[in-house]
């Protein structure tokens, strides 16, 4: 296939793709903006398999069987409450893929010195570097998300530094190799550095933090692909890995801003180790005046209430409620309460988490509603149920100078005229910030799994 | 073409894509912000391109041969899995269920906003 016809045909996947997230724009259209999109990726394929530079096949065939059977297996299976970890799984492929082509583009012209132009050297080590540090950081993020490690930061005395060495020695690496010294060990020991790297760069980031961590390796993907393109000079490889990497960029800024913390906060400040301040915080509260109500108590207000706003978070996820939540939903609006969801940006584990939950449940997406709407609709709620959501509850964002989260924009549950908080136990959150929401007067708590809360609830109210 | 022409035409595309992207993503509601995640997520299974064309080279040695195959492997799996998972996600959301659905005792649609244009966004 000839350069010219090949290039236009690359430009119809990148139109493909452009089209893919426009018609994300709206629920309406989205779907069929990623069948846009897949047929884009397939005439990529079909384009490249055309190419004069490829002699041999059965290596794409068998590998792409391969990877394809895996893919598709994995996302027909994978539970709408893991896909937290399927995201970061797919995305630390994108990127191992990124590093070994262009592991494999340099051994195969690095040889015959000064053979590489310099730009294209610093595409190569740029889209190795990125793509391992993605590969590496997206499979500790998958595995903190599959509980396989703890969740909580793994923090040791003189981390920054020896994570600072290690990048200063990669980085070096690199520079040698654009420098002239394009010798193979050097190439190897920096995907190797990177990959370590990403790994120690992940570990001391908490599970609350995930929404960021993701977006990030989402948009580091991005640009490993786009360095990639560099190297290959090719466009459809620079144009679609730079809409990934404004897309992941976007969102990381976005959840930063969500959590009212800079990115390097988040990346360095392993928040959410349990503090000694903290805990004995925590101890104050157990004598304190926590209400907490029976499940009919509490149906009896769902029940006669005018407006019911759900509060969603992780616990919701974790205890896979969201059947549960809607069925107690459907109940209400049955009894003529009105009924909406306030999602805050942050709930989860991800951009989106609770959103993609609820509409799993059938939930109706006009009742999914953002958080500045929300908080303009809790002065007139009667009853807000918090379903395993906490930090993004909590009021001391607001009010108190000296909490972690000040300044952080959360759901103003508080205004409604009862707060029902559904929680297993006392414990303080993820992050191991005490909650006045708890001691509030208007407050009343239902301890237990949140699953089981629910199903008590939805039993209680058919009996009213 | 040169090199350095052809670099400055790549980097013209590159600094154009940066803009077009910041702009289409924008106005994409924070209500599809997982799709969104996971539909970028396939679309750099882009790479996949790179990787057929190391795997697919003529007269390579064990190393490429090897470090191609694995690079089409993962790659494919971004592409399939990527996309098949934003599909499932997508096809989730919807306004109102279909009158036939099993949830108990066919309620009537309290709001009837059914006709209704979308409120996203």
């Amino acid at each position: 296939m000839g350069q010219v016809a090949t290039n236009f045909a690359y430009l119809a996947t990148i139109i493909a793709f452009i089209l893919a997230l426009r018609f994300l724009s709206s629920p309406a259209t989205a779907r069929r903006g990623n069948w846009i999109g897949a047929v884009g990726m397939l005439i990529a394929i079909g384009v490249t398999f055309a190419q004069n530079e490829i002699m041999s096949y059965w290596e794409i065939l068998v590998g792409m069987a391969i990877g394809g059977s895996f893919g598709a297996v994995a996302a027909r299976r994978v539970k709408m409450t893991a896909m937290p970890q399927m995201v970061a799984l797919f995305n630390g492929v994108g990127g191992g893929a990124a590093a070994l082509i262009s592991l494999a583009e340099f051994h195969n012209t690095a040889p015959a010195p000064g053979q590489l132009h310099g730009d294209i050297s610093v595409a190569i080590i740029l889209s190795a570097l990125i793509g391992s540090i993605s590969f590496a950081g997206s499979m500790v993020a998958f595995a903190k998300l599959q509980e396989l490690i703890q969740g909580r930061p793994i923090v040791y005395p003189g981390q920054q530094l020896v994570n600072g060495a290690l990048l200063a020695a990669v980085l070096a690496c690199g520079i040698a190799i654009v420098a002239g010294a394009e010798q193979q060990w050097l190439m190897v020991a920096l995907i190797l550095g990177a990959l370590l790297f990403g790994v120690l760069f992940v570990l001391p980031i908490g599970g609350a933090d995930m929404p960021v961590v993701i977006s990030l390796l989402n948009a580091f993907t991005g640009l490993a692909a786009a360095a990639t393109g560099f190297e290959l000079e090719n466009n459809v490889l620079i144009v679609s890995g730079m809409l990934v990497g404004a897309s992941g960029t976007f969102l990381t800024v976005l959840m930063g801003r969500a959590m009212n913390r800079s990115i390097a906060n988040v990346l360095f400040g392993a928040f959410g180790q349990v503090s000694a301040g903290a805990a004995a915080a925590a101890a104050d509260t157990d004598g304190g005046t926590v209400r907490s109500a029976s499940a009919d108590d509490i149906a009896v207000m769902l029940a006669y209430a005018h407006k019911v706003i759900f509060v969603p978070g992780y616990g919701m996820a974790v205890a896979q409620a969201q059947h549960d939540v809607r069925q107690l939903a459907d109940l209400l609006e049955q009894r003529g309460v009105e009924v909406s969801y306030a999602i805050h940006p942050v709930a989860g584990r991800m951009p989106g988490h609770m959103n993609v939950l609820l509409a799993e449940a059938n939930v109706p997406y006009p009742q999914l509603h953002e958080m500045d709407e929300s908080n303009e609709e809790f002065p007139r709620t009667d009853v807000a149920l918090v379903i395993g959501a906490n930090d993004v509850t909590n009021p001391d964002a607001r009010n108190n100078q000296g909490s972690p989260i000040y300044g952080m924009p959360i759901l103003n549950v508080d205004q409604a005229q009862t707060v029902v908080v559904l929680k297993r136990s006392m414990n303080p959150g993820f992050a191991g910030i005490e909650n006045p929401l708890f001691l509030n007067p208007k407050t009343v708590m239902l301890f237990g799994d949140a699953k089981a809360s629910i199903t008590d609830l939805i039993a209680a109210v058919k009996q009213q | 073409m040169s090199h350095g022409l052809l670099l400055s035409f790549e980097v013209t595309i590159l600094v154009l894509a940066i803009f077009l992207g910041f702009e289409v993503i924008s106005k994409v509601p924070t209500l599809l912000h997982t799709p969104l995640m996971s539909g970028t997520n396939a679309i750099h299974g882009i790479v996949i391109v790179g990787a057929m064309l190391v795997a697919g080279m003529g007269h390579k040695d064990t190393l490429t041969s090897i470090v191609g195959l694995v690079a089409v492997v993962l790659a494919s799996a971004n592409v399939v899995g990527g996309f098949v998972v934003t599909d499932r996600m997508l096809e989730m959301f919807r306004k109102r269920e279909a009158p036939p659905a099993e949830s108990p005792a066919g309620a009537p649609p309290q709001g009837g906003d059914d006709g209704t244009p979308p409120p996203s966004n």
